[in-house]
């Protein structure tokens, strides 16, 4: 079934055919019905966006600025983390900060060489750790610290459908039940007051959407990924969904749909968690110390073992 | 027909040879790709897979998963 008599540039799991006219409405309606739905921007916000530089974060931006554009008490403020990834990194970067000059949005971008001493290039060599572990909690770390500093009332990520169903699918299958409670439209820990709340516009778009989404607006880069990628448990569960969905159309939304329908059950089991602070950096923390930290030691530890 | 199609993923050109009338779905079954995690564009404007291929065709593969 078509849209209209334009040609189609995707056609939808329910069977439907949109041009490319009719599927930018779709999308931005379905971005925006999400922001709605689930409560995810009030009147007066002053956004943090984290841009990666790929195309769901761009997309992200480029929606929240048009919806900030229309809503001059929306504030909005880019924030990147540069990891220290030689070969990637700097080339997404450079796409962010080329995307925030021409749209006139501040950018500031905090690296992990200057907050704990190295990029990560460097920790995966004086550590033995799986890569997006140790670049995740630092990541995290920062986004959340820098936030608030910034003065961010909350943090937009561009987490899309198939993001969110493989984190479902991964902790399901690492029996980690509480991350799960983390997840969702509106994610993290709500019991700590040095918790920015990070929301997820993008939550009900596949990535095949964003991605035509991105293609005809001019927002697609180069591809461009991760070295460190490959390895990840992540990428085993994406190709394992992917195949899946090509079998079965439709499994992917009905993870996040089941999952969606669980969701507040287990944000109330899960309440109290994480409602501490570290000893000795002061932000949130499950136990006496944040991984951040407990990393960042052991870092140092072989950086005193190496000379 | 044979085609010459971009691959961004692998980010090179490879030349495919097809059956007159092969669509972008044989495209992608003869090059072992997932339907899924990929758009096709020709001449620079995004296609669906049911779209028949002809000679000289300028095909693009943009894989659709996030890079990390
Ligand atoms: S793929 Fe892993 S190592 Fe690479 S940026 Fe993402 S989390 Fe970090
Ligand atoms: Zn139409
Ligand atoms: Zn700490």
């Amino acid at each position: 079934m078509n849209c209209c008599s334009n040609k189609p540039v995707i056609g939808l799991i329910a069977g439907e055919k949109l041009c490319k006219a009719h599927f930018i409405e779709y999308f931005e309606s379905k971005v925006f019905k999400t922001i709605r739905q689930f409560d995810l921007i009030g009147k007066e916000e002053h956004l943090g966006v984290a841009l990666s530089g790929g195309k769901d974060s761009l997309t992200l931006l480029h929606l929240l600025s048009k919806l900030s554009k229309q809503n001059p008490k929306i504030k909005l403020t880019a924030i990147a983390i540069n990891e220290g990834i030689h070969g990637y990194r700097d080339k997404t970067l450079a796409a962010a900060e080329k995307f925030c000059k021409k749209n006139s949005v501040p950018l500031h971008i905090y690296s992990y060489e200057e907050e704990f001493g190295m990029p990560l290039d460097n920790m995966l060599k004086a550590l033995d750790v799986k890569p997006c572990t140790i670049c995740g909690i630092f990541r995290r770390y920062l986004l959340n610290k820098k936030s608030r500093e910034l003065g961010f009332t909350k943090l937009a990520t561009g987490h899309n459908l198939d993001d969110e169903a493989q984190s479902i699918v991964m902790n399901e299958f690492k029996n980690n039940v509480q991350a799960s409670a983390r997840l969702g439209p509106k994610a993290g820990i709500n019991s700590n007051k040095k918790f920015v709340q990070r929301i997820k516009p993008l939550y009900l778009c596949t990535e095949k959407e964003v991605t035509v989404y991105a293609f005809v607006n001019g927002l697609l880069d180069n591809f461009n990924e991760c070295p460190n990628v490959a390895k990840s448990y992540r990428a085993q569960v994406r190709d394992m969904l992917n195949n899946f969905e090509n079998e079965n159309p439709g499994t992917k939304y009905a993870i996040i749909n089941s999952f969606l329908q669980i969701l507040p059950d287990l944000k109330k089991r899960f309440k109290g968690e994480q409602a501490d602070y570290c000893k000795s950096c002061g932000e949130p923390a499950a136990k006496d110390k944040c991984n951040a930290c407990i990393f960042a030691e052991r870092l140092e530890k072989a950086k005193l073992r190496a000379v | 027909m044979k085609l010459k199609v971009f691959y961004d993923r692998e980010n090179r050109e490879k030349t495919v040879e097809l059956g007159n009338n092969a669509t972008i779905k044989d495209l992608l079954k003869k090059m072992g790709i997932n339907p899924v995690t990929v758009i096709v564009s020709k001449n620079d404007d995004v296609i669906l897979e049911d779209q028949k291929l002809k000679d000289k065709d300028d095909i693009k593969i943009i894989s659709v998963i996030s890079g990390g």
